[in-house]
Protein backbone atom coordinates (compact mmCIF):
# COMPACT_ATOMS: atom_id res chain seq x y z
CA UNK A 1 0.00 0.00 0.00
CA UNK A 2 2.77 2.36 0.98
CA UNK A 3 4.54 1.86 -2.30
CA UNK A 4 1.44 2.78 -4.29
CA UNK A 5 0.58 6.02 -2.51
CA UNK A 6 4.00 7.45 -3.04
CA UNK A 7 4.19 7.36 -6.88
CA UNK A 8 0.64 8.66 -7.16
CA UNK A 9 1.43 11.57 -4.86
CA UNK A 10 4.58 12.30 -6.81
CA UNK A 11 2.73 12.34 -10.12
CA UNK A 12 0.06 14.65 -8.74
CA UNK A 13 2.60 17.07 -7.35
CA UNK A 14 4.68 17.08 -10.53
CA UNK A 15 1.63 17.65 -12.71
CA UNK A 16 0.48 20.52 -10.50
CA UNK A 17 3.92 22.10 -10.77
CA UNK A 18 3.91 21.51 -14.53
CA UNK A 19 0.53 23.18 -14.99
CA UNK A 20 1.51 26.19 -12.94
CA UNK A 21 4.83 26.65 -14.72
CA UNK A 22 3.13 26.12 -18.08
CA UNK A 23 0.65 28.85 -17.24
CA UNK A 24 3.53 31.00 -16.07
CA UNK A 25 5.14 30.70 -19.50
CA UNK A 26 2.36 32.79 -20.94
CA UNK A 27 2.89 35.62 -18.49
CA UNK A 28 5.06 38.35 -19.88
CA UNK A 29 8.24 38.96 -17.94
CA UNK A 30 8.94 42.24 -19.64
CA UNK A 31 7.62 45.39 -18.06
CA UNK A 32 4.53 46.57 -19.83
CA UNK A 33 3.23 49.89 -18.63
CA UNK A 34 -0.47 49.81 -17.93
CA UNK A 35 -2.09 51.68 -20.74
CA UNK A 36 -5.78 52.34 -20.91
CA UNK A 37 -6.86 52.45 -17.30
CA UNK A 38 -7.94 55.94 -16.47
CA UNK A 39 -5.98 57.26 -13.55
CA UNK A 40 -6.26 60.62 -11.91
CA UNK A 41 -3.42 62.95 -12.70
CA UNK A 42 -1.00 63.43 -9.82
CA UNK A 43 -1.07 66.53 -7.67
CA UNK A 44 2.33 68.15 -7.69
CA UNK A 45 4.13 71.42 -7.23
CA UNK A 46 6.76 72.44 -9.75
CA UNK A 47 8.72 75.36 -11.07
CA UNK A 48 7.68 77.02 -14.28
CA UNK A 49 10.37 76.64 -16.91
CA UNK A 50 10.68 80.27 -17.98
CA UNK A 51 9.91 82.30 -14.89
CA UNK A 52 10.92 79.73 -12.24
CA UNK A 53 7.79 80.64 -10.33
CA UNK A 54 6.23 77.82 -8.37
CA UNK A 55 2.99 76.44 -9.75
CA UNK A 56 0.58 73.84 -8.47
CA UNK A 57 -0.72 71.27 -10.90
CA UNK A 58 -4.32 72.34 -10.29
CA UNK A 59 -3.49 75.87 -11.43
CA UNK A 60 -2.67 74.52 -14.87
CA UNK A 61 -5.01 71.58 -15.42
CA UNK A 62 -8.62 72.67 -15.60
CA UNK A 63 -11.45 70.18 -15.63
CA UNK A 64 -13.22 70.57 -18.91
CA UNK A 65 -10.31 70.95 -21.30
CA UNK A 66 -8.00 68.59 -23.10
CA UNK A 67 -4.34 68.73 -22.18
CA UNK A 68 -1.37 66.93 -23.60
CA UNK A 69 1.31 66.52 -20.99
CA UNK A 70 4.55 65.91 -22.84
CA UNK A 71 7.78 64.97 -21.10
CA UNK A 72 10.74 66.16 -23.14
CA UNK A 73 14.36 67.06 -22.95
CA UNK A 74 16.87 68.72 -25.25
CA UNK A 75 19.27 65.78 -24.95
CA UNK A 76 16.70 63.26 -26.06
CA UNK A 77 16.91 62.41 -29.76
CA UNK A 78 13.40 60.92 -30.17
CA UNK A 79 12.02 64.21 -28.76
CA UNK A 80 13.40 65.89 -31.84
CA UNK A 81 11.52 63.44 -34.05
CA UNK A 82 8.20 63.95 -32.33
CA UNK A 83 8.52 67.73 -32.29
CA UNK A 84 6.86 68.25 -35.66
CA UNK A 85 3.83 66.30 -34.44
CA UNK A 86 3.64 68.46 -31.33
CA UNK A 87 3.77 71.55 -33.53
CA UNK A 88 0.95 70.10 -35.58
CA UNK A 89 -1.09 69.47 -32.42
CA UNK A 90 -0.43 72.97 -31.12
CA UNK A 91 -2.70 74.25 -33.92
CA UNK A 92 -5.63 72.40 -32.37
CA UNK A 93 -7.82 74.96 -30.62
CA UNK A 94 -9.28 72.66 -27.98
CA UNK A 95 -5.98 71.15 -26.88
CA UNK A 96 -3.37 72.71 -24.65
CA UNK A 97 0.10 71.26 -24.65
CA UNK A 98 1.90 71.25 -21.33
CA UNK A 99 5.57 70.39 -21.36
CA UNK A 100 7.65 68.86 -18.61
CA UNK A 101 11.30 69.61 -19.18
CA UNK A 102 13.02 66.51 -17.83
CA UNK A 103 16.50 66.75 -16.29
CA UNK A 104 17.70 69.40 -18.67
CA UNK A 105 19.96 72.41 -18.68
CA UNK A 106 17.87 75.50 -19.15
CA UNK A 107 20.20 76.94 -21.75
CA UNK A 108 20.11 73.81 -23.90
CA UNK A 109 16.35 73.60 -23.58
CA UNK A 110 15.92 77.20 -24.72
CA UNK A 111 18.20 76.55 -27.69
CA UNK A 112 16.16 73.47 -28.54
CA UNK A 113 12.93 75.49 -28.54
CA UNK A 114 14.50 78.36 -30.51
CA UNK A 115 15.70 75.96 -33.14
CA UNK A 116 12.53 73.90 -33.54
CA UNK A 117 9.99 76.50 -32.24
CA UNK A 118 7.83 76.14 -29.19
CA UNK A 119 4.61 74.11 -29.29
CA UNK A 120 3.95 74.34 -25.56
CA UNK A 121 1.35 76.51 -23.85
CA UNK A 122 3.08 76.00 -20.53
CA UNK A 123 6.26 74.29 -19.44
CA UNK A 124 7.12 72.87 -16.04
CA UNK A 125 10.70 72.09 -15.23
CA UNK A 126 11.67 68.87 -13.53
CA UNK A 127 15.34 69.07 -12.66
CA UNK A 128 15.62 65.87 -10.62
CA UNK A 129 13.09 63.72 -12.47
CA UNK A 130 10.78 63.19 -9.52
CA UNK A 131 7.74 64.78 -11.14
CA UNK A 132 8.02 62.39 -14.07
CA UNK A 133 7.83 59.57 -11.52
CA UNK A 134 4.70 61.12 -10.01
CA UNK A 135 3.19 60.71 -13.47
CA UNK A 136 4.32 57.11 -13.63
CA UNK A 137 6.61 57.84 -16.54
CA UNK A 138 9.77 55.90 -17.05
CA UNK A 139 11.68 57.85 -19.62
CA UNK A 140 11.61 60.54 -22.24
CA UNK A 141 9.66 61.17 -24.37
CA UNK A 142 6.33 60.24 -22.93
CA UNK A 143 2.94 61.92 -23.37
CA UNK A 144 -0.31 61.84 -21.47
CA UNK A 145 -3.64 63.02 -22.81
CA UNK A 146 -5.59 64.51 -19.93
CA UNK A 147 -9.30 65.28 -19.69
CA UNK A 148 -11.22 66.14 -16.53
CA UNK A 149 -8.08 65.50 -14.48
CA UNK A 150 -7.86 61.93 -15.75
CA UNK A 151 -5.24 60.40 -17.99
CA UNK A 152 -7.24 59.13 -20.92
CA UNK A 153 -4.30 58.11 -23.07
CA UNK A 154 -0.67 57.41 -22.47
CA UNK A 155 1.90 57.42 -25.26
CA UNK A 156 5.22 55.89 -24.39
CA UNK A 157 8.02 56.93 -26.66
CA UNK A 158 7.75 59.55 -29.37
CA UNK A 159 4.45 60.59 -30.88
CA UNK A 160 4.12 59.31 -34.45
CA UNK A 161 1.63 59.69 -37.26
CA UNK A 162 -0.69 57.05 -35.80
CA UNK A 163 -0.78 58.45 -32.30
CA UNK A 164 -1.24 61.94 -33.76
CA UNK A 165 -4.40 60.80 -35.55
CA UNK A 166 -5.58 58.97 -32.43
CA UNK A 167 -5.17 62.09 -30.31
CA UNK A 168 -7.01 64.19 -32.88
CA UNK A 169 -9.84 61.69 -32.87
CA UNK A 170 -10.02 61.61 -29.08
CA UNK A 171 -10.26 65.37 -28.70
CA UNK A 172 -13.07 65.77 -31.21
CA UNK B 1 31.26 61.34 38.19
CA UNK B 2 33.41 62.82 35.48
CA UNK B 3 33.88 59.51 33.85
CA UNK B 4 30.13 58.98 33.97
CA UNK B 5 29.52 62.24 32.10
CA UNK B 6 32.17 61.30 29.61
CA UNK B 7 30.53 57.94 29.17
CA UNK B 8 27.11 59.52 28.59
CA UNK B 9 28.50 61.91 25.98
CA UNK B 10 30.17 59.05 24.16
CA UNK B 11 26.93 57.09 24.33
CA UNK B 12 24.94 59.97 22.82
CA UNK B 13 27.42 60.39 20.01
CA UNK B 14 27.25 56.73 19.17
CA UNK B 15 23.48 56.80 19.25
CA UNK B 16 23.41 59.66 16.77
CA UNK B 17 25.54 57.56 14.48
CA UNK B 18 23.14 54.71 14.90
CA UNK B 19 20.16 56.84 13.93
CA UNK B 20 21.91 58.03 10.83
CA UNK B 21 23.06 54.57 9.85
CA UNK B 22 19.53 53.28 10.16
CA UNK B 23 18.01 55.78 7.73
CA UNK B 24 20.87 55.27 5.31
CA UNK B 25 20.33 51.55 5.36
CA UNK B 26 16.60 51.94 4.94
CA UNK B 27 16.83 53.85 1.68
CA UNK B 28 19.39 51.34 0.43
CA UNK B 29 17.10 48.53 1.45
CA UNK B 30 14.17 50.08 -0.40
CA UNK B 31 16.04 50.86 -3.60
CA UNK B 32 17.54 47.36 -3.64
CA UNK B 33 14.03 45.98 -3.62
CA UNK B 34 12.94 48.10 -6.59
CA UNK B 35 13.30 46.85 -10.13
CA UNK B 36 14.75 49.34 -12.55
CA UNK B 37 12.10 49.31 -15.24
CA UNK B 38 14.21 50.49 -18.14
CA UNK B 39 17.31 48.44 -17.37
CA UNK B 40 15.82 45.10 -16.49
CA UNK B 41 17.82 42.66 -14.46
CA UNK B 42 19.15 45.41 -12.26
CA UNK B 43 17.79 46.94 -9.11
CA UNK B 44 17.30 50.67 -8.83
CA UNK B 45 20.12 50.71 -6.31
CA UNK B 46 22.62 49.23 -8.76
CA UNK B 47 21.56 51.21 -11.79
CA UNK B 48 22.76 54.60 -12.89
CA UNK B 49 20.10 55.23 -15.51
CA UNK B 50 18.21 58.52 -15.39
CA UNK B 51 15.11 56.71 -14.21
CA UNK B 52 16.94 55.01 -11.35
CA UNK B 53 18.68 58.19 -10.25
CA UNK B 54 15.34 60.00 -10.07
CA UNK B 55 13.79 57.13 -8.18
CA UNK B 56 16.62 57.15 -5.65
CA UNK B 57 16.12 60.88 -5.12
CA UNK B 58 12.40 60.33 -4.71
CA UNK B 59 12.85 57.57 -2.13
CA UNK B 60 15.18 59.80 -0.11
CA UNK B 61 12.70 62.66 -0.36
CA UNK B 62 9.83 60.48 0.80
CA UNK B 63 11.85 59.13 3.72
CA UNK B 64 12.71 62.67 4.78
CA UNK B 65 9.02 63.54 4.64
CA UNK B 66 8.47 60.73 7.11
CA UNK B 67 6.92 58.09 4.87
CA UNK B 68 7.37 54.49 5.93
CA UNK B 69 8.85 51.76 3.78
CA UNK B 70 5.41 50.29 3.24
CA UNK B 71 3.96 53.63 2.13
CA UNK B 72 6.72 54.09 -0.43
CA UNK B 73 6.14 50.60 -1.86
CA UNK B 74 2.41 51.23 -2.08
CA UNK B 75 2.98 54.57 -3.74
CA UNK B 76 5.24 53.08 -6.40
CA UNK B 77 2.99 50.06 -6.84
CA UNK B 78 0.16 52.44 -7.60
CA UNK B 79 2.25 54.22 -10.24
CA UNK B 80 4.04 51.32 -11.90
CA UNK B 81 2.33 48.14 -10.75
CA UNK B 82 3.52 45.17 -8.70
CA UNK B 83 6.30 44.52 -11.21
CA UNK B 84 8.47 47.24 -9.72
CA UNK B 85 8.89 45.28 -6.49
CA UNK B 86 11.46 42.49 -6.35
CA UNK B 87 9.79 41.17 -3.24
CA UNK B 88 6.14 40.86 -4.21
CA UNK B 89 3.39 40.57 -1.65
CA UNK B 90 1.35 37.45 -1.02
CA UNK B 91 -1.45 37.49 -3.60
CA UNK B 92 -3.25 35.07 -5.87
CA UNK B 93 -0.56 35.51 -8.50
CA UNK B 94 2.32 34.86 -6.16
CA UNK B 95 1.06 32.28 -3.67
CA UNK B 96 2.78 29.49 -5.55
CA UNK B 97 6.04 31.40 -5.53
CA UNK B 98 5.86 31.69 -1.78
CA UNK B 99 4.74 28.13 -1.16
CA UNK B 100 7.16 26.51 -3.61
CA UNK B 101 10.12 26.27 -1.20
CA UNK B 102 7.89 24.72 1.42
CA UNK B 103 6.54 22.28 -1.13
CA UNK B 104 10.04 21.39 -2.28
CA UNK B 105 11.05 20.81 1.30
CA UNK B 106 8.11 18.48 1.86
CA UNK B 107 8.75 16.51 -1.33
CA UNK B 108 12.44 16.26 -0.55
CA UNK B 109 11.65 15.16 2.98
CA UNK B 110 9.26 12.52 1.67
CA UNK B 111 11.89 11.17 -0.73
CA UNK B 112 14.50 10.97 1.99
CA UNK B 113 12.02 9.31 4.31
CA UNK B 114 11.17 6.74 1.69
CA UNK B 115 14.73 5.98 0.65
CA UNK B 116 16.34 5.71 4.03
CA UNK B 117 13.76 4.92 6.61
CA UNK B 118 11.17 2.74 4.91
CA UNK B 119 13.86 0.76 3.12
CA UNK B 120 15.28 -0.41 6.41
CA UNK B 121 11.99 -1.90 7.51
Amino acid sequence: MKTKIFPILLIIIISVIFVIFYKGLQNSNVYEPQIGNQKNIPVFVAKAFETEEIFKSEDIFEGDKFYLMNIWSSWCAPCRDEHKFLLNLSNQKNLKIVGLNYKDKKKNAINFLDELSNPYDFIFSDTDGTIAIEWGAYGVPESFLVYENKIIKKIIGPIDQNSLLEIKELIQ
Amino acid sequence: MRSLKFFIVILIIFNFNLVHAKTKNLDEKITKNLRCLICQGQSVHDSDSEFAISLKTLVKKKLNEGDSEEEIYNYLKDKYGEWILYDPGFSKNTYFLWLLPLLMFLIGGAIILKLFIYKKN
